[in-house]
């Protein structure tokens, strides 16, 4: 028995149609938002953000002052310390800090909430 | 501590006008990162409040006593105490800066005339006395009163010294210090009911310790797995239970709560109760895992609740019910469909507090643009308010503030592309009895009364 005429064009015409609605299917906002940022960084991790971030947390430090010099001298972009002992001092005479130790901070500055009449109310 | 408030504790949210009562803090743009407030807490009695920041440092304010003389003084919170409570240090053998921020700060319930408060960084709690000195010894034999030593030779006469009254000096005094506990950082300390132990709790372990003794603490909980590679989810926060001294609770990253008894087993690695809420598997994203983990767990006044805030919402669960809370509170669904740029900014991993009122009738938490939310359990109602010098008018009531999500913006609300995501309040407490809350907004302390109190 054909088919009458038209009926195969309109079948396909609705499987087109179901196709589209599919596509048109709601994502949930959170999988839009995740495909949003899988375009930006397609190298991005196929374990969902859990275990990276719990490593990078917990990171304790750096093996030795080797790998922290190496790590800061990559983060701040400069050459890496030298090694050697400072040629200009004579040994014994001075003790040798590394030289990104940080500041030490004074702690006698008073909290801006406990201090003056500026912005208090 | 007791659940029933009171004066003026019923109700909450809608029931009550908030107003604007005092600010703390430097008014300029450029905020230092030491002044940014990392913690509040009131005492048990709410007299005093105390606030640690980034820089290392505590404040503390004490509420003014009634004075007939300047009725608007009442209820005011002025400095009472600050220190240095800890340093920056480094840690030579790992290469590691230890922050000098202020994590947490949990009073002791008061016994004597002075108050005593615990503070912690990542690495070490301290242990604080606070004392007020109002009287001074004068009339010495062997010093001048400004302090000079007189020669001996020349006292032909002996004198006892008297006590004069002098002007209040509030000293603050470390008495213990508790060090070299913890490897990783630590989040959360607790104050037993017992008033002789505290738990403190980092990423992976929780330890308990005698307020006395600062040699030896005990672990109770250990999450490390043997081979870190198999890690999966850290310890979030933790909390005693306000009368079972033996009970005590531990959020995760996953979004879980274990709620451990010190008396079934000296090493609480095994629950005795395990609270999770089913996920819907069909909306699973790469964003899930991140945004259910708890920033903060609280116990009801009670004791027959707990709350845990996760990064969009506030859930309440009932001690005995397991497999779902009880009430879930939306604190800013719109940020849902913004959650790309959330992650790419970091504040998807920002952790915001959340505070019960004395009653148990209302809860608080922080949100972005200096918003701050508030629900009403009674009623369901909730509020938005704002923190900002704009509505600092003395007693001005604080109207409240609404988010539009899309189309049409009415007048005075504000859009989601609009909100200042560096604005963000993580910090908030509730007063134990009265309807006075403090929230702190980066540098700022703003303290708000409801008007019929």
């Amino acid at each position: 028995m054909a088919a009458p005429l038209g009926t195969g064009a309109r079948a396909r015409e609705t499987g087109h149609e179901k196709q589209d609605m599919q596509e048109k299917d709601p994502i949930t906002p959170e999988r839009a938002e995740e495909l949003k940022l899988k375009a930006k960084y397609p190298s991005l991790g196929q374990k969902p953000g859990g275990s990276d971030f719990l490593m990078k947390r917990l990171q304790k430090g750096y093996f030795d002052s080797g790998d922290y010099n190496m790590a800061k001298a990559k983060m701040k972009n400069k050459q890496l310390p030298s090694t050697g002992p400072d040629k200009n001092l004579v040994t014994g005479d001075h003790i040798p800090t590394p030289q990104d130790l940080p500041q030490r901070k004074s702690s006698l500055v008073t909290s801006k909430l406990a201090g003056g009449t500026h912005g208090q109310v | 501590m007791a659940g029933v408030a009171g004066g003026g504790g019923v109700g909450g949210s809608n029931d009550f006008q908030w107003c604007f009562s005092q600010v703390k803090g430097a008014i300029d743009e450029d905020v230092a990162e030491a002044d940014i407030i990392s913690t509040v807490e009131f005492n048990y009695s709410g007299d005093l409040l105390a606030t640690g920041d980034k820089g290392g440092r505590v404040v503390i304010f004490q509420r003014e006593q009634e004075n007939k003389s300047r009725p608007h003084s009442r209820g005011e919170y002025n400095v009472y105490s600050t220190f240095q409570s800890h340093e920056p240090e480094f840690d030579y053998l790992k290469s590691l800066e230890i922050e000098e921020k202020i994590n947490k700060i949990r009073w002791l319930p008061q016994q004597n005339a002075a108050h005593f408060l615990l503070s912690t960084n990542d690495k070490t709690i301290k242990l604080w006395k606070i004392s007020e000195r109002d009287k001074r010894a004068e009339g010495y034999n062997l010093k001048d009163e400004d302090g000079r030593l007189r020669d001996p030779f020349r006292i032909t006469a002996l004198r006892v010294p008297i006590l004069k009254p002098m002007d209040l000096m509030v000293e603050a005094s470390p008495r213990r210090i508790f060090a070299n506990a913890h490897t990783y950082h630590i989040n959360s300390i607790s104050v037993n009911s017992d008033h002789e132990t505290y738990l403190s709790a980092d990423d992976l372990r929780i330890n308990l310790w005698h307020l006395e003794i600062t040699d030896r603490s005990f672990n109770i909980v250990d999450i490390k797995p043997a081979n870190m590679e198999e890690l999966t989810e850290v310890i979030t926060a933790a909390e005693f239970h306000p009368h079972h001294c033996n009970v005590f609770v531990y959020s995760s990253s996953k979004g879980t709560i274990r709620l451990c008894d010190m008396r079934s087993s000296a090493l609480c690695d095994r629950h005795s109760k395990f609270f999770e809420e089913p996920e819907d598997p069909s909306s699973r994203s790469f964003f899930s895992e991140i945004i259910s983990s708890i920033s903060d767990v609280k116990f009801s006044h009670s004791g027959r609740y707990m709350m845990t805030r996760d990064y969009l919402s506030v859930k309440v669960w009932d001690l005995n019910m397991e497999n779902r809370p009880v009430e879930t509170y939306q604190v800013h669904e719109y940020l849902r469909s913004k959650l790309c740029s959330l992650y790419e900014n970091d504040c998807i991993f920002d952790k915001f507090e959340c505070c019960w009122n004395g009653s148990d009738s209302a809860i608080m938490t922080g949100s972005y643009n200096n918003f701050f939310r508030m629900f009403d359990r009674n009623t369901r109602r909730d509020v938005t308010l704002e923190a900002s010098r704009e509505s600092s008018k003395p007693r001005a009531v604080l109207k409240p503030r609404k988010v539009c999500t899309g189309g049409k913006r009415k007048k005075d609300e504000i859009s989601v592309d609009s909100l200042d995501f560096n604005k963000k309040i993580l910090h908030t407490a509730w007063h134990p009895m009265e309807n006075i809350i403090a929230v702190a907004a980066t540098n700022n302390l703003y303290i708000f009364q409801d008007k019929i109190n």
